[in-house]
């Protein structure tokens, strides 16, 4: 086995244990989404209307509706804070230790990006369980299995940012800070809970906010590949927005720059 | 001479603030040397500088004979770090931290093992591989740190305070366990402190004050007929007058 193939294993297997040994986290993971589901989406059932739009081929209730939307938050939040802990909680340390290793940066980058995305799927395949067991949301099987590749692009993009974040923004001081000026914006203003058309109605430029936000590609390319398709628009900008992220924290790591180096 | 660690004419700084003027010394291969300065001295960037986590703005740095600049990849397998703050994970076992860590220079498996088990026997710690990290009190904890910084056995060794928040007898402890390092394996060492006490006076010395060297040899002729203690309030104060 390469070097480098051992060093991406040992990444996923440190994220991995502590993935488990912090189950209050995945437990708040798990409660965020459901409540969207049982609560709000309750409520708001009555109050929306939704016509017939690919991917769906007949009317479907607002629960439904969500239901993609609400993976996508997961991921969002897990890409967030997994890349933030690294600078904000004690993980200062442990990032250090990772950029000594002689194996390239970027790979390391790369690695800590792909654990913390696989994490994030389990995370997202156990909310599907519930909302399928005991909400009674479900989906075509094969929705299941293609579900998967999506969630890697999704995760990966979103990692990527958080990345970029945690080695750019030094005003982002907490998570409470990211919570308001990143991940609300990023989940209200997409189609995570609401169609395009939708949005639409209320305000043009909202509609075309919706539209650039990268999340809202996430959502949809997550919605599509629950139903068994594939939607190669959201493809195509969610894998750019991956790889402006990546290539931005690569920058944001870069040695010679970077915010990291004002917090030595 | 052979240098294990060559440091020449580094400049850095934040902003428009110097972190570091100038700065060059040599360790050669095999010694101890520490690097003394009060908190602010710059010893921190010096670190980070040190194992590329940033960049000097100008000047080199060598590791065991290789530019860190040029071959940042090969330079970074010659070294070894101890840093300070922990790096352990506390939820983790003991054995599962070394693990990773011997992962991220890519080696695993049987090898891995191996190694690992002679550094926990050189510690007398075998029987608590299986416990987690936060079981250990600081003073174990930090020789885990040292045992796990040699795994891919480098032939550099930098420990940046690496007795903040022990007390007396730990701290005399991991001392003597670095100094018979260098003196039974050959490493060499660099040992960032502001503690005078854990400076031999047959050690090489370099002082860092603001920026800049202000002294450079072994520690006990620095020192002259007074304390090594006496010493460094003199040569940090003097400069300070100077400033």
């Amino acid at each position: 086995m390469s070097g480098a193939l051992i060093c991406l294993l040992a990444v996923i297997q440190r994220e991995a244990l502590r993935f488990v040994s912090h189950r209050s986290r995945f437990l708040a993971a798990l409660v965020r989404p459901l409540v969207w589901l049982i609560v709000f989406a309750a409520g708001l059932r009555a109050a929306l209307g939704l016509s017939i739009m690919p991917p769906y081929q007949t009317y479907i209730t607002y629960e439904v509706y969500i239901v993609p939307g609400l993976c996508g938050m997961v991921q969002l939040f897990s890409g967030m804070q997994s890349s933030l802990s690294l600078v904000y909680d004690r993980e200062m340390g442990s990032m250090r230790l990772m950029l000594t290793s002689p194996m390239p940066r970027w790979w390391l980058l790369f690695s800590k990006l792909v654990a913390s995305t696989l994490i994030s799927i389990i995370q997202v395949y156990a909310f599907l369980a519930i909302a399928g067991l005991v909400v009674g949301i479900d989906f075509p099987w094969e929705g299941y299995l293609l579900a998967f590749p999506a969630l890697l692009i999704s995760g990966l993009m979103l990692g990527a940012l958080g990345l970029l974040l945690s080695s750019t923004i030094k005003e982002l001081e907490n998570f409470a800070g990211v919570m308001n000026f990143v991940i609300f914006p990023m989940f209200f203003m997409s189609t995570a809970l609401y169609p395009l058309w939708k949005m639409a109605e209320a305000s043009v430029l909202l509609r075309d906010i919706c539209a650039f936000n990268p999340f809202s590609h996430a959502v949809e390319l997550i919605r599509f590949a629950l139903y068994g398709q594939l939607n190669f628009e959201a493809l195509g900008w969610v894998n750019l927005a991956f790889l402006v992220f990546l290539a931005g924290s690569l920058w944001g790591y870069d040695p010679a720059r970077g915010m990291i180096r004002k917090k030595a | 001479m052979n240098a294990g660690i060559k440091v020449s004419h580094i400049v850095h700084g934040y902003g428009k603030k110097t972190a570091l003027n100038d700065v060059s010394f040599e360790v050669e291969s095999g010694a101890f040397c520490a690097l003394l300065g009060p908190n602010g001295a710059g010893k921190s960037t010096l670190f980070a500088l040190l194992t590329r986590l940033f960049i000097p703005q100008s000047g080199d740095v060598d590791i065991a004979g290789i530019q860190l600049k040029n071959n940042p990849r090969q330079a970074l397998a010659k070294l070894g770090v101890v840093f300070q703050q922990p790096t352990f994970d506390m939820d983790l076992t003991v054995r599962r931290n070394l693990k990773y860590f011997a992962a991220l220079h890519g080696i695993s498996g049987r090898d891995a093992n191996k190694r690992i088990d002679a550094a926990l026997e050189r510690l007398g710690m075998a029987e608590r591989a299986g416990e987690k990290a936060k079981a250990l009190n600081g003073g174990h904890r930090r020789r885990m740190e040292i045992a796990r910084s040699l795994l891919h056995e480098p032939s550099v060794l930098l420990l940046d305070e690496p007795t903040v928040g022990l007390d007396a007898a730990t701290r005399k402890s991991i001392t003597d366990h670095v100094h018979d390092l260098v003196q039974d394996t050959g490493l060499t060492v660099l040992w960032a402190t502001h503690l005078v006490d854990e400076i031999r006076s047959e050690d090489r010395l370099v002082v860092l004050h603001r920026g800049e060297i202000v002294a450079d040899g072994i520690a006990g002729k620095i020192a002259g007929d007074q304390t090594l203690g006496d010493r460094f309030l003199a040569l940090t104060s003097s400069s300070e007058a100077a400033a």
